[in-house]
């Protein structure tokens, strides 16, 4: 293999390694532990729920307005959305001050 | 440079096996350094496969044939366009080309969640590493795209004449785009499945790669179905091969995982059924790759022989994946229980539910067909081969009933719809298919294709529900917003692209399906054989052979005819069809003989309209020239290719002056051009579902939403 | 959430899932019965010359024998031989001739024995885009 391929691999390598191995190089930051993994991945679960809550509600008004709800149906559809959707909004702040929480704990 | 070429898919492996290492242990509490560093891994594969296949193409594109794969799949002749679209004409390049897609895919997939799915995101890194390093297995191993040749020849073989078409050069990229963006929803699943996340963030975070996938499958197998309709002398655009069936059953999974994901969405539902909806799209995209590079079944495109390494490292994989999706799925049971159940037959959970399971039917029924030579074999000792009819005996049905459900999936509501709604909602839809169903009874003669006339009623159905919903939601816009019509409605489908786009959606394949509807019960095909003057009825045209032409390019010598048509005694112009013949490079063939015997390829005539095709295909026949050319080939053994040129013209001329008959294929078709035309409408509705909403629009239906639920507590 | 599933519901629920698997079940019975009876049986040109009965259908699978075609009008004569070998039965077509027919190419028709000649079924004839791997053996200068 002559020179000037060897070398363009190394320079691939080199440069490879050295990206690769950034992160590893770099000041360790305050490691999240199993229990904030956790509680930060919940938050997240719980924010992706709401945000379909909201969906399904914005949905079901459509579905009244095009008609193929009736308002009655609307209504009683739409109160059941809210509640539900208070009960994951209440849970995520639980779950976001449990996070602060061991957050605080830490530091 | 080849040198080059190998050591990055070396460094490209070393890279794949690293980051999975490295994902594996940050995962398992080694830190998010480690999980950090493992996803710079996939990015550095990417840029790494990213050099080896730059190498690759600048090969092709100066023709340099120390390049075993350039010397076999190109020629200087070629030009330029398909020198770079070569490149994955063949076996090597076009592996190179599906880990560049994956690599490509998957950094952004993992860019995009970065920040989130902290939990499921090492686990879907190591997969997706996985088959990155698989396939830099085969590249290494089985394929390799940098094998010198030896000796290096002064000219290549040239791309296959049948390949030189702008959709054959875009319909692997696109079919290739769809298989690895199926993929990625694959490795997240089992990185949910692994880290028991199985909550509404993960499939948030991987809906849009599985429209993606979806989307681009979609337009592959529409390129790959149109190509063969232009360009194949045969005049069909479907032939259940089991190449064409290889991307068929993943779209089929995807588009219901794209319905079955909204009932998780909204109802906590289904949970087992989704993920393995993912798990199987993602395998059968894989089993779509194994079909058409290992040769394992009987197909026209088949590249290798069965049997081989290749064919054994994709069982493999296979294997482990249909195991693995298996054993996790049960283990994580538990975790997939349902929130809710059906709460009534009348609804849209029950109307998308059973919209699933027809596709899930239709892909089981195009599994086993194109699989029987396989398990006919294992259970019966023989193999034995299902063709066409079989394949439309039960496929046909169940697509007349999918189009049935796309029409009534949109227009029931969630949970539970009442009957007094139902009667509303379906009064101007029902009018209008049973407008159809008399207007064809009367004025045609339809019926006697009941199946067809079946889905022209519901294509109706399913028409005038998009309509309707259009109309009634730019309606309830306007009387809100006080928009005129036409910016509500636009408006209106910027707010609600994942609703008004899947309803795009529903109306192309309606109309799609209208046009295969159309043109395989009601065709009109023959076979003729005219000699000049001659002419030929096919449907409602007459068409005569006027006279024969020829013509003499760099590379091919094509031979036709001037087809006059008429229709009803008027004059409607002329088709002109050829069949060009590419010389072969075989030393044992005469200069003239070996013109005839390579590559040949039909030049169709098509007149296009949007009520009916008229195709038309010729296939000179070459017995009375038989002699001369023997004679040419014996005389002139061995002549270079000035001579060869000047024998090929004189034959081409002895065609034109004394015609032999030569049979036509000639096929008139109605609403041909609906297919193509309702695959735009549907790729377009895709789109629109895809695009991403304005940032804008989701603050403010946030904010709407808290602060109305907030108001709940008090009205409660 | 608060739905708690109650006797009834649920039963209701596992009886439709008991109904639907047995439709799948019995579909998928019916689809395997039938497939057996439709196909055609793939068979090499020896084991077609040795065991085919005259009427029945089969899927024949080869190479097409150099300087054995021959057109008669709309008609294809042709032969067919094994892949590694040089058995070969005669062979009758009538209808579209694929694009990639050459001699030497691997074919599939489906085909029914009348006599000592096959008669190929009308546009069943299949022939498998080259190989680039054994062209080059062949094919190149």
């Amino acid at each position: 293999m002559d020179l000037v391929a060897f070398l363009v691999v190394l320079a691939l390598l080199g440069a490879a390694v050295w990206f690769i191995s950034a992160p590893l190089r770099a000041e360790p930051e305050e490691e999240a532990g199993k229990t904030d993994l956790a509680r930060a991945a919940e938050v997240e679960r719980l924010e992706a729920a709401r945000d379909a809550k909201y969906r399904e509600i914005r949905d079901a008004e459509m579905d009244f307005r095009t008609g193929k709800l009736s308002e009655a149906d609307h209504r009683g559809l739409e109160a059941e959305l809210r509640a539900e959707a208070v009960e994951i909004l209440r849970e995520l702040d639980e779950a976001r001050a449990r996070g602060l929480q061991s957050g605080q704990a830490t530091s | 440079m080849i040198v080059v070429g190998r050591a990055c898919l070396i460094l490209a492996l070393a890279a794949a096996v690293y980051g999975i290492g490295a994902s594996l242990y940050g995962a398992r509490g080694g830190g998010t350094a480690w999980v950090a560093s493992g996803r710079r891994a996939m990015y550095s594969l990417f840029g790494i496969v990213a050099v080896a296949f730059g190498l690759l193409e600048s090969a092709f594109l100066r023709s340099d044939f120390s390049f075993d794969v350039v010397a076999s799949h190109s020629s200087t002749t070629t030009p330029d366009f398909y020198k770079a679209t070569a490149i994955w004409s063949s076996q090597e390049g076009s592996l190179l080309l599906w880990i560049l897609l994956l690599a490509g895919f998957s950094s952004l997939a993992l860019r995009l969640t970065r920040a989130r799915l902290r939990e499921v995101a090492p686990y879907a890194q190591a997969v997706l590493l996985g088959f990155a390093g698989f396939f830099a297995v085969l590249l290494l191993l089985f394929a390799n795209p940098f094998a010198a040749s030896s000796p290096v020849p002064a000219q290549g073989t040239g791309l296959n004449p049948l390949l030189r078409h702008p959709m054959m050069a875009i319909h692997p990229v696109m079919l290739y785009s769809g298989y690895t963006l199926a993929a990625v929803p694959f490795a997240f699943a089992i990185g949910a499945l692994v880290a028991r996340r199985l909550g509404a963030d993960w499939i948030a975070a991987i809906r849009r790669f599985s429209l993606g996938a979806w989307l681009c499958l979609g337009i592959g197998i529409l390129l790959g179905a149109r190509w063969s309709y232009v360009e194949l002398g045969w005049g069909g655009y479907w032939g259940w091969d089991p190449v064409e069936n290889a991307s068929l059953m993943p779209w089929l999974t995807g588009t219901a995982f794209l319905h079955s994901i909204m009932i998780q969405e909204k109802r906590g539902m289904l949970k087992v059924w989704n993920v393995s909806l993912v798990l199987a799209t993602g395998t059968l995209a894989i089993l779509g790759t194994f079909l058409v590079r290992s040769g394992v079944l009987d197909s026209i495109h088949a590249f290798v022989g069965a049997g081989n390494g290749i064919a054994w490292m994709f069982t493999g994989l296979i294997a482990v994946m249909v195991a693995g999706s298996i054993a996790l799925v049960h283990g994580r049971r538990e975790a997939l229980r349902s929130e809710h159940g059906l709460d009534s037959l009348l609804s849209r959970e029950a109307v998308f539910l059973l919209n699933n399971l027809v596709l899930v039917a239709l892909c089981f029924v195009i599994f086993w067909g194109t699989f029987f030579p396989l398990i006919s074999e294992a259970l019966t000792g023989t193999k034995a081969a299902l063709g066409p009819p079989w394949f439309s005996r039960y496929t046909v049905p169940l697509a007349v009933l999918l189009v049935l459900l796309s029409g009534i999936g949109p227009v029931i509501a969630w949970r539970r719809a009442t009957a007094a709604n139902l009667r509303r909602m379906f009064a101007w839809p029902v009018a209008g298919a049973a407008a159809v169903l008399v207007a064809l009874l009367v004025l045609s003669d339809t019926a006697r294709k009941p199946l067809a006339l079946a889905l022209f009623c519901f294509a109706a159905l399913v028409l005038v529900v998009v309509g309707q919903e259009l109309w009634r939601g730019a309606r309830a816009r306007g009387s809100m917003t006080r928009e005129a019509p036409p910016a509500a409605l636009v408006a209106l489908v910027r707010r609600n692209r994942r609703r008004y786009g899947g309803y795009l959606v529903h109306a192309g394949i309606a109309v799609l399906f209208v046009g295969v509807a159309a043109s395989s019960a009601f065709q009109h095909a023959r076979d003729v054989r005219l000699s000049p003057g001659q002419s030929a009825r096919v449907g409602g045209y007459q068409l005569t052979y006027v006279k024969p032409t020829a013509k003499l390019a760099s590379e091919k010598v094509s031979l036709g005819a001037v087809l006059r048509v008429r229709k009803g005694g008027r004059d409607l112009g002329t088709l002109r069809p050829t069949r060009g013949y590419y010389p072969t490079m075989a030393p044992d063939k005469g200069p003239v003989g070996g013109i005839f015997d390579g590559q040949a390829t039909s030049e169709v005539g098509l007149r296009p309209g949007l009520r009916r095709d008229l195709w038309t295909a010729v296939e000179p026949d070459l017995g009375p020239l038989q002699r001369f050319i023997t004679q040419a080939d014996r005389q002139f053994a061995g002549a270079g290719s000035n001579v060869q040129g000047v024998l090929v013209a004189a034959i081409a001329q002895r065609y034109v002056q004394r015609p032999p008959p030569a049979t036509f294929r000639i096929i008139d078709s109605p609403l041909v051009t609906w297919i193509w035309i309702g695959s735009l409408i549907a790729f377009t509705g895709g789109l629109i579902a895809l695009w991403p909403a304005p940032a804008v629009v989701r603050r403010r239906a946030a904010t709407a939403a808290r602060t109305g639920a907030a108001r709940e507590p008090a009205r409660a | 959430m608060g739905y708690c599933s109650e006797m009834d519901p649920s039963r209701k629920r596992r009886i439709r899932l008991v109904v639907a698997l047995s439709v799948a079940v019995l579909l998928a019975g019916a689809l395997a019965y039938t497939s057996f009876s439709a196909s055609s049986e793939a068979r090499s040109p020896s084991q077609l010359a040795r065991t085919g009965t005259s009427g029945q259908s089969y899927q024949l699978t080869g190479k097409v024998a150099t300087g054995s075609i021959r057109q008669q009008g709309s008609t294809l004569f042709f032969r067919v031989r094994d892949r590694a070998g040089s058995a070969s039965v005669p062979v009758r077509y009538t209808g579209v001739v694929p694009d990639p027919f050459r001699e030497g190419r691997e074919v599939i028709v489906t085909v029914r024995r009348e006599g000592g000649l096959f008669v190929g079924e009308k546009d069943s004839l299949v022939t498998k885009c080259p190989s680039k791997f054994t062209d080059k053996q062949t094919g190149k200068a």
